[in-house]
């Protein structure tokens, strides 16, 4: 934690009040987007008992596990999910543009327009994550079928989870993390983890102080979680009793889950009205183009048959990923801070970036010295800011990203109080192709001019092998895939006993299951 | 008998006397991991300690906390570890004999009885008897160890301890999260690794108590989940060395309750029959160190909460160190705004306060 957002905490708790964090909206905010709030079978490996889905915000689907210990329940929930997500994710098929690859040379296409996937929490992608893990590989022939939609939903939703995992992409996003990345609260990290009690802080209800509404959303009695955990007085006084019989009544347990899930529903809306209020950022579009770009790609590589995500990466591929996840962190965190002044002030505080004005300028110089000679103006950048860079650094400022600007000298001027320093540079690039430098390429004299370490440079991925050469000391080339490795593609899952639970029946009841 | 009064040439009364006529509550293996998760906490280690009901006296106060668990987890938890040990461990027995290498056809079990108060002290005598004479291959179940909790004894009941063929022992520990992928969510996994340590830190005291050299006891304990969506056991062996050394330091931390216990003054008491405000005047006499991680893990945290509103530390630790330190939130922005004066270790934080507002001020 930066001591600018600890600070930040701290005006939150003595002014009762949110503070930003953020002067811009760092993420793309879809005009048509899919809520999702996920509930789960308490104990269980991931069994969905719940959710609450739908691009309509007065209209919400309520899809519900009738026995959630039933493997055919569970799949039919499955199914039920899938006819809308993949309906939802099919309808930004339409429109495709080309993109120009390889330097003009040739033309990719990639659709106009992408899905996005709202759900509360990180928990909530957690959640996605694992169920996508336990539909994707599920056969749909044989004894254990399940309906073609299910490993489908399995695969798009394990397309999901792991670009959430991506700085930066904005296909599957979720409230609190979203919220709290552009506000501070006056309360702890694992305070905020609650969306209804971070909601409680940015936009309390009316007649309430934020420690009024704070108190009220961690009531589960008042404010219903909002998942994947049920909040366990619901499952032991309301949930258990209903589940108790074979065939539980499907309008009382639905009456009851939707009483859970509502408030949740509504507050997520709401949580996407205030991220609305923000002006979006200026390299958020840039960075839905890459979420374009995959969404594009995973269409076609369903398309074209290609099989589902495997259970774990191979050797090269999970460096790869590695790779390109650090990459896209780094580039976060670089735009980030370009883009949004407030952002740049961490920079600014440790020393990683720093403002001043500019007190000289010769924007003509010519340095000879080489081979031909190269247009380089050199100016002086007066700042009382501390500078946490030496002599030969090369510094980026977002207002002229493409130039660079290299440290010749840091001369500290102590002679008064405030400490100031002097930073004479040398700029390359951003001027045009002439001898002399574009009108307004070269900072002049009184400008004030924020300078940093950070670069958007372009940073090639890594080299790795193809898959078939993975040395021996990464276990040797990958076996290729194939449906019947998998244990649980065809098997059924013992975890399915009859509807005799929740009370604790016999051992052997667990091992029953009822398609045998 | 109740744990804590059998206690050998040490006397407990102080701490007794702080929890009036109720029963005492229990200590086990989660508990003592708790204890050591904020060591730092007096209130915390006396309250536990003296054996008091803290949901109890929280909801009492008027801070109760919602530390409910649900029937549908329990029942889970219950049948699976009820399925793994049906049929004396033949299933628990085919996963073990893979991770810790149990090749000999025959493995005896014991099983040591059923959880019941009332039969603790006869349990432990016999888990001490089978423990003193066992070489061979063996699953002891329901076993009962003790273990010395700030100059209190404490029962601890591990789920298994399992043999080798070499005579090494291992301590198992039956959960019923889900690794998925040979993943599983690393919380609970650290959480289980660190109750396991307490288990194997009793069995290694205990069998130094027999006359048996303490390295017996492995510190590779097992694990047993199930495997992916299913029931299917699995097993995974976890290395607790790390978690070891730390329960022991904070063990050793802990030794001085009832220093601490007998320190406070006279009136302090933890009597349920006593009124609210006399508790909570008792409470303010027992330093705690909040941290918002008590809120998962310490019945009490919600008082605690209360009571240190405004303080750094109620924003977690992350905050309070990049505040440098400073104790309360009003300090810092004082600080900040430079209208208070730092102490000399307070000048350094309090300049990068003051560049921190000073920028907050430029931007916004």
């Amino acid at each position: 934690m930066s001591t600018l957002t600890a600070l930040a905490r701290a005006q939150a708790f003595a002014e009762a009040r949110a503070q930003p964090l953020a002067t811009v909206r760092h993420l793309h905010l879809h005009e048509r987007p899919l809520i999702l709030i996920p509930y789960a079978m308490a104990g269980e490996a991931n069994a969905p008992l719940a959710a609450m889905v739908g691009t309509d915000r007065d209209n919400p689907r309520l899809l519900v596990v009738a026995q959630p210990r039933n493997r055919d329940d569970r799949f039919a929930f499955a199914a039920e999910l899938a006819a809308i997500l993949i309906g939802y994710v099919d309808s930004f098929t339409g429109q495709t543009e080309a993109v120009a690859v390889d330097r003009g040379r040739d033309v990719r296409y990639r659709f106009t327009d992408a899905p996005q996937l709202w759900v509360p929490n990180p928990g909530g992608v957690d959640f996605l994550k694992l169920f996508g893990r336990s539909t994707r590989f599920r056969t749909t022939e044989g004894e254990y079928a399940v309906p073609a939609s299910v490993p489908l939903l399995g695969r798009w939703l394990t397309f999901f989870a792991s670009s959430a995992e991506m700085a930066g992409s904005s296909l599957l996003l979720n409230g609190v993390q979203a919220l709290s990345s552009h506000w501070a609260t006056g309360q702890s990290g694992a305070e905020d983890a609650q969306l209804a009690a971070l909601m409680g802080w940015l936009a309390p209800p009316p007649g309430m102080t934020v420690f009024e509404a704070a108190a009220a959303a961690e009531d589960p009695s008042l404010t219903p979680p909002a998942g994947p955990a049920t909040d366990p007085s619901f499952d032991n006084h309301i949930l258990a009793p209903l589940l108790s019989s074979a065939s539980p009544a499907v309008s009382e347990l639905s009456a009851a889950l939707r009483g859970q899930l509502l408030p949740t529903w509504d507050l997520l809306w709401r949580a996407l009205d205030l991220l609305r209020t923000l002006p979006v950022a200026g390299r958020v579009a840039g960075r839905w183009d890459s979420d374009r770009d995959a969404y594009s790609a995973f269409v076609q590589h369903l398309e074209e048959g290609g099989p589902p995500q495997p259970r774990r990466d191979g050797a090269v591929a999970a460096a790869a990923r590695l790779s390109r996840l650090e990459n896209a962190a780094t580039r976060y965190a670089v735009q980030r801070a370009f883009d949004d002044p407030l952002v740049m002030a961490e920079y600014r505080l440790s020393g990683a970036a720093f403002a001043g004005e500019v007190t000289l300028a010769k924007a003509d110089r010519i340095d000879d010295t080489g081979k031909r000679p190269v247009l380089r103006p050199r100016i002086m950048v007066v700042t009382t800011e501390p500078v946490g860079v030496a002599a030969g650094a090369v510094l980026t400022s977002p207002s002229r990203p493409s130039q660079k600007a290299k440290v010749i000298s840091v001369t500290r001027l102590d002679a008064s109080a405030a400490s100031k320093s002097e930073v004479l540079l040398e700029l390359s690039g951003g001027m045009g192709r002439k001898m002399v430098a574009e009108p307004g390429s070269v900072p002049e004299v009184g400008e004030r001019l924020l300078l940093t370490t950070l670069s958007e440079a372009y940073r090639p991925g890594g080299a790795f092998p193809e898959p078939d050469q993975t040395p021996w000391t990464h276990g040797g080339p990958p076996v290729p895939f194939s449906v019947s490795d998998l244990p649980d593609a065809s098997l059924p899952d013992p975890s399915l006993p009859g509807p005799s639970l929740p009370d604790p029946s016999p051992p052997g009841a667990f091992l029953q299951d009822p398609d045998q | 008998m109740t744990a804590g009064s059998s206690t050998a040439g040490f006397s407990t009364a102080g701490l007794d006397r702080l929890r009036g006529d109720s029963p005492a509550k229990r200590h086990n293996a989660r508990t003592i991991a708790a204890l050591t998760g904020n060591p730092g906490c007096s209130r915390r280690a006396v309250l536990d300690a003296a054996g008091v009901d803290k949901p109890r006296l929280a909801q009492h106060i008027g801070f109760p906390m919602g530390f409910g668990q649900s029937r549908f987890a329990l029942a889970r938890g219950n049948g699976f570890e009820a399925m793994l040990k049906a049929d004396n461990c033949a299933l628990l027995l085919s996963v073990l004999r893979d991770v810790l290498g149990l090749d000999t056809p025959s493995v005896s079990y014991d099983d040591l009885g059923d959880d019941d108060d009332a039969t603790l002290g006869a349990r432990h005598g016999r888990t001490r008897k089978l423990l003193a004479a066992a070489a061979n291959a063996a699953l002891v179940d329901h076993p009962l160890l003790t273990l010395d909790v700030a100059g209190r004894q404490v029962f601890l009941e591990p789920d298994l301890i399992a043999f080798q063929v070499e005579g090494k022992l291992h301590v198992v520990e039956i959960k019923s999260f889900a690794i998925v992928d040979g993943q599983a969510d690393s919380a609970k996994v650290s959480a289980a690794a660190v109750q396991a340590a307490v288990y194997v830190l009793a069995l290694r005291r205990l069998l130094a108590e027999l006359g048996h050299d303490p390295a017996l006891v492995s510190h590779d304990v097992v694990l047993v989940c199930p495997k992916d969506f299913s029931l299917t056991p699995a097993a995974e062996v976890i290395d607790v060395r790390k978690q070891l050394a730390t329960l022991t330091r904070q063990l050793t931390r802990l030794a001085s309750v009832s220093d601490l216990a007998a320190a406070l003054p006279p009136g302090v008491s933890f009597d349920m029959a006593m009124p609210p405000a006399d508790l909570v005047a008792s409470l303010h006499a027992v330093e705690a160190r909040y941290a918002p991680e008590c809120l998962s893990t310490c019945e009490l945290a919600v008082f605690c909460r209360h009571e240190s509103a405004g303080h750094t530390a109620a924003l977690g630790r992350p905050v309070r160190d990049a505040l440098g330190g400073v104790e309360t939130i009003a300090e810092v922005l004082e600080l900040a705004a430079g209208t208070r004066t730092p102490t000399e270790e307070q000048v350094e934080a309090a300049a990068l306060l003051q560049a921190a507002a000073r920028l907050r001020a430029e931007i916004l």
